[in-house]
């Protein structure tokens, strides 16, 4: 099957508003009669299920939390970008266009990403206009902050907030239907299978995670917007219950899965502090503007610090190794995601890590303490020599400017950053890759559309800060709710789809026979036991840094851990009723199959970019190294009955809008 | 270290329920509350036993989806934060911990420490919302200028995360806080004013409608909210509510 | 909304807690003035009391005014605080209410019961020897008999006692009664928080001087 991208003709800044213009719409009356699935209610899932029901459809959404409200959109922190150019600094949506496709290490579809840039002015009025509260100057207009890789001002926020408030915003607008009755909402419920009725989309199994029933839902058209798939390596920054088994069904029915090793490690999370962690805490990348990041110069020295004989304030100045500022003196500490998160590995793989796992490095703020101490000395007219007071004066303007994040630190670490360095460490954020989908959002099962973190199409190899939500909300409000339209409207005579359906049948089938086969496995470890032993493959051997013999093991070692698992979990309790353990084993399942698809697409792409690091490919000063004559192209895995038997399709990229160059930091 | 757990059981929504002991042991100050309770399950599992049930997501403090009375306070005896911040440091070794569901009428429990919250979702179906369909034409984001001081305030109101901590420590399971929160929110930004009339009276309404207690201003709401949630926010409701039902 | 529903709702029922508590403090003001006149000139207080007690404006409309006042007040607060039990059907095992609000706020309904109780005392002592001295018995005024009936019962020590318990409890309900009336009301600004805190003088000074007079009859005489 040759893969079509559907994108239209014409020059790239006409070819959205052409497509709407030419595409089949569905009159008021028929949307009544159709209906649609939205499976996730974060930025993207909530956005698309309210504007869909705005515009008429009939919508049941899906989410495995107790509220849409809970969707792990809602912790995002730093920011949505949008082309307003309000600061009146040359930006343009050409210039967020190029500045993305940069940014994804030139890995991403021109013309979806020309689309989202086209919208994201949209988002910051639709937002404004739900009351969303993004954050205002005194003069009452909205503020801008800058973010890492761009030369302009155009990222909104809200305190260190930004997602939970546009979240809340796409969860009103989706109140405002539920009340309406054009929401049916379904809280608690996990979609557990797609099914497909003569090629199309047409429903889906979930369960009711309260009484355990299965339940089959139908409808005109399925959207997945489940988003990513970070929890495979069991430690990241994704929450809990974040998990890819939505994604990973359809891509079992039929959906191609693009680019799945396309990672985003973000480098200032706080460390794992042992065995027990669950999760980890990212810290917003500002931090960077203000904190030096090293490790001791010397061995022994890392050595006794991770002993707790020596603290990091007793070294001096030349025993200490700033090596960003070393390595890229250019870009120095402010170097991308990926550059410096691989950077810290690098220090910690050679014995120089600093906490007692001896995976951290350290943050220092004291220069920038004594830097803005000895400034606002010199502002009120007090003495700049008297090092208490400049530490003093310094330490509340860097309290303004990160005092939340300096607060979290504390509760977390339970050590104060403003005296002693920060540690920190890089842990895996988001993913870029996901179900490829064509330029109208829609996998390669007719019907099925996906959205959001969980489709691939717009960061490329590399995802810029400020750039998720943007994607959300883009897809949700502005992109789905036109396309869904021109794929549904033949359907409009159709009438509802009965479930009654022998697809329906056999799919809720599987389902059960899956549920019982856990509650029945007699096995002797947790569900975690496995989803630790796979974290544990990933992020080794699949993590920040990749080469072909690791890759090679990683793929043998998910697949034999795939059989273990089936063989050996233990999943305590009925299935009739809310089970938590049967939640994660669902889940854990899908990641173990997923997993192995990661290191297949990571061991095929034999260059590195953005996200994706092979040791192999690499410049002789270590950094990545594109190969656009044979890798220019998405990816995209089509589901073969295991992992290992996945066939691979390629979308040619095409940049003709843009010029291909090497990233380059020095 | 080494500590006793009270903990809630109750194996559905009908069951009686009861408090149960557990002992524990090696437990690190630098775990987090559920972490701890992470290590729990992981031994019952081992055991044979089924663990115990309790929300949790984001495990950052800002999804609103963990719970727990603590020791007789709604996330624990740290203030400012949610379960999921709260540390093991923050207990002495020796220490007997109970550990129970948020108590309402308004959230029945389903399972062990999971309670039903969705009593809050049908207060914000009723009116939690400004009503502008998403045309992608509404008026430039610029055009209406807001006080940078009431746009804070939306925005400390907007902060609420949902989890029904102020239900939970309320002598009465008032919802008050977590009502006005999203009133307050609304009636300081001008987009929200054209519908204020209607919003504050179905929000009260379905709140009364679900069974919360009423609020007798103790301020315990304020103190336990994990994001700092003024008392101001219900001041401002009661307000609104006065005015709206002299208008209306 | 139906109107119905209006009186219902809860915010309506404690805007009309926060009035009627206001209007009894307003009362207890003109009451503990009358009170302190006692101390100071048995002639004024017999003349106030007389005029108190035979002014058909104070009698027939103040009077049930009053009385309304302090009904609907107690009778709401014991229908609020019936709905706020069930409003929590299973309680806590381990409840640290201390943790996060004071015993004041918490305990609005036992020290108003003791208050309630004080006023069974209290009608019992003067309320209605008065009312069956005018109105049932018929007898003819006597504008001199006020200062030794107040007198009299403070003769007592058990009852003298059960007075200043009763005025302690009267504070400590004042205490939260009153800037939580301000509350209930809407008004949380800098204006309040002024007047929350002439509301814990008040709270303190009109209760002392109850019990500063209780004590002054008993000792006096």
């Amino acid at each position: 099957m040759a893969l079509d991208s559907k994108i239209p003709h014409g020059p790239i800044s006409d070819k959205w508003t052409n497509y709407k213009d030419h595409i089949n719409l569905v009159n008021p009356a028929n949307k009544r009669n159709l209906d649609i699935i939205v499976v996730g209610t974060g930025l993207a899932g909530g956005s698309a299920a309210a504007t869909l029901a705005e515009l008429g459809y009939n919508v049941k959404a899906f989410c495995f939390q107790d509220s849409p409200r809970r969707a792990h959109s809602i912790a995002a922190q730093g920011g949505i970008n949008a082309a307003k150019n309000y600061k009146g600094d040359g930006d343009s949506v050409y210039r967020l266009f190029y500045d993305t496709v940069k940014g994804g290490d030139y890995r991403a579809r021109e013309a979806n990403v020309h689309r989202l840039a086209e919208v994201s002015t949209n988002i910051i009025d639709q937002c404004v206009a739900q009351g969303v509260p993004l954050a205002r100057e005194y003069g009452g207009l909205l503020d801008n902050r800058s973010f890492g890789g761009t030369l302009v001002s155009r990222t909104f926020y809200a305190q260190g907030q930004t997602g939970q408030q546009l979240l809340l915003g796409a969860y009103s607008a989706m109140n405002r239907q539920i009340g309406r009755g054009k929401i049916k909402m379904y809280n608690r419920h996990e979609m557990l299978d797609l099914v497909i009725v003569d090629g199309k989309a047409r429903g889906i199994i979930a369960r009711n995670l309260v009484t355990g029933e299965i339940e089959r839902h139908s409808a005109h058209a399925v959207v997945i917007g489940s988003g990513g798939y970070g929890n495979v390596f069991f430690l990241s920054t994704n929450a809990m219950g974040s998990n890819a088994t939505a994604a990973w069904k359809i891509h079992k029915k039929g959906a191609f899965f693009a680019n799945p090793c396309y990672t985003q490690i973000h480098p200032t999370c706080i460390p794992v502090s042992g065995d027990h962690q669950s999760k980890l805490t990212l810290m917003s990348e500002s931090l960077r503007n203000d904190g030096r990041i090293w490790v001791p110069a010397k061995l022994e020295d890392a050595k006794a610090i991770r002993e707790g004989k020596k603290k990091a304030t007793d070294l001096a100045e030349e025993d200490r190794d700033y090596f960003l500022e070393r390595r890229y003196p250019a870009f120095g500490n402010l170097v991308p995601r990926d550059v410096a998160s691989r950077a810290a590995k690098e220090r910690c793989d050679a014995g120089f890590g600093v906490n007692k796992t001896g995976e951290a490095v350290y943050l220092d703020f004291a220069a920038a303490i004594k830097r803005y101490g000895t400034e606002e000395a010199y502002v009120k007219g007090l003495d700049a020599n008297d090092a208490a007071l400049v530490t003093k004066l310094g330490a509340e303007i860097v309290k303004s400017k990160y005092g939340n994040l300096f607060q979290m630190y504390y509760k977390i670490v339970d050590e104060d950053p403003y005296t002693t360095p920060m540690m920190i460490y890089p842990a895996v954020h988001y993913t870029m890759g996901g179900t490829w989908v064509d330029y109208n959002l829609m996998t390669t099962i007719p019907g099925c559309f996906s959205i959001g973190e969980s489709n691939f199409s717009d960061h490329g190899a590399n995802r810029l800060g400020a750039s998720a939500l943007m994607q959300g909300l883009a897809d949700g409000y502005f992109v789905l709710p036109y396309t869904i339209g021109d794929y549904l409207a033949p359907d409009i005579k159709m009438g509802p789809i009965s479930t009654d359906l022998p697809e329906f049948a056999e799919a809720e089938k599987n389902v059960k026979d899956q549920i019982d086969r856990f509650i029945n496995n007699k096995g002797t470890h947790s569900v975690d036991y496995f989803h630790k032993k796979l974290g544990k493959i990933m992020w080794n051997k699949v993590g920040m840094a990749r080469n072909e013999k690791g890759l090679n093991e990683a793929i043998e070692e998910i697949a034999a851990l795939r059989e273990e698992f089936y063989k050996e979990v233990k999943v305590p309790g009925t299935a009739n009723g809310l089970n938590q353990e049967l939640e994660k084993a669902t889940r854990v399942a899908d990641f173990l199959e997923l997993g192995e698809l990661f290191a297949k697409d990571a061991l095929h792409r034999n260059e590195s970019c953005g996200g994706h690091f092979r040791e192999e490919y690499q410049t002789e000063e270590g950094e990545a190294l594109r190969d656009d004559e044979n890798f220019a192209y998405v990816a995209a895995w089509e589901y073969k009955g295991k992992p290992s038997d996945a066939v691979l399709h390629k979308e040619p990229l095409v940049y003709e809008n843009i010029k291909l160059v090497q990233r380059s930091y020095k | 270290m080494k500590l006793t757990l009270k903990i809630w059981r109750q194996k559905n929504a009908q069951d009686k329920g009861a408090i149960v002991e557990y002992p524990i042991d090696g437990i690190e100050p630098d775990m987090s509350f559920l972490e701890m309770l992470d290590v729990l399950n992981d031994q019952l599992i081992n055991k044979g036993d089924e663990p115990v049930a309790f929300d949790h997501d984001c495990r950052e403090g800002i999804c609103g989806m963990c719970s727990l009375f603590i020791n007789g306070e709604a996330h624990g005896p740290d203030r400012g934060v949610t379960t999921c911040q709260l540390h093991m440091r923050m207990f002495k070794d020796g220490d007997t911990i109970f550990i129970e569901p948020f108590r309402a009428k308004a959230f029945p429990v389903i399972k062990d420490l999971v309670v039903d919250r969705s009593s809050f979702d049908r207060i914000q179906h009723a009116g939690g919302f400004i009503s502008v369909n998403t045309s992608g034409n509404t008026i430039d984001a610029n055009t209406i200028p807001i006080d940078k001081h009431d746009a804070d305030k939306a925005f400390d109101a907007a902060a609420c995360i949902g989890c029904g901590a102020c239900v939970a420590t309320c002598k009465n399971s008032s919802a008050m806080l977590f009502v006005s929160a999203k009133v307050s929110q609304y009636a300081l930004l001008p987009q929200g004013k054209v519908e204020a009339v209607d919003r504050v009276l179905n929000m009260v309404h379905q709140m009364d409608l679900e069974g919360f207690g009423n609020c007798t201003n103790t301020g315990a709401c304020e103190i336990e909210c994990p994001k700092g949630i003024s008392l101001e926010n219900i001041a401002r409701m009661n307000r609104e509510y006065l005015a709206a039902s002299l208008k209306g | 909304m139906a109107q119905s529903a209006l009186l219902n709702a809860s915010i309506l029922k404690k805007v009309a807690m926060a009035l009627s508590g206001l209007f009894l403090i307003t009362f207890l003001a003109l009451h503990v003035s009358l009170n302190l006149i006692s101390v100071f000139s048995e002639n004024v207080f017999n003349e106030a009391s007389h005029f108190m007690g035979y002014n058909p404006l104070i009698q027939f409309v103040m009077q049930p005014v009053l009385a309304f006042g302090v009904i609907f007040h107690f009778v709401m607060g014991f229908v609020l605080t019936i709905q706020n039990r069930n409003a929590r059907p299973i309680g806590y095992a381990k409840y640290n209410g201390a943790a996060n609000a004071s015993w004041t706020s918490r305990n609005m309904i036992i020290s108003g019961l003791v208050i309630l109780a004080f006023l069974g005392l209290h009608f019992y002592d003067f309320w209605f020897p008065e009312i069956g001295y005018k109105y049932v018995a018929g007898t003819a005024p006597d504008a001199t008999r006020y200062y030794g009936e107040l007198v009299h019962k403070f003769h007592d020590p058990i009852r003298t006692g059960l007075y200043c318990v009763s005025f302690i409890l009267l504070g400590l309900h004042l205490w939260h009664g009153f800037s939580s009336s301000l509350q209930s009301m809407g008004m949380h600004n800098k204006y309040s928080r002024f007047l929350s805190k002439v509301g814990y003088g008040y709270a303190v000074v009109v209760p002392a001087l109850f019990v500063i007079i209780a004590l002054f009859h008993h000792f006096n005489n």
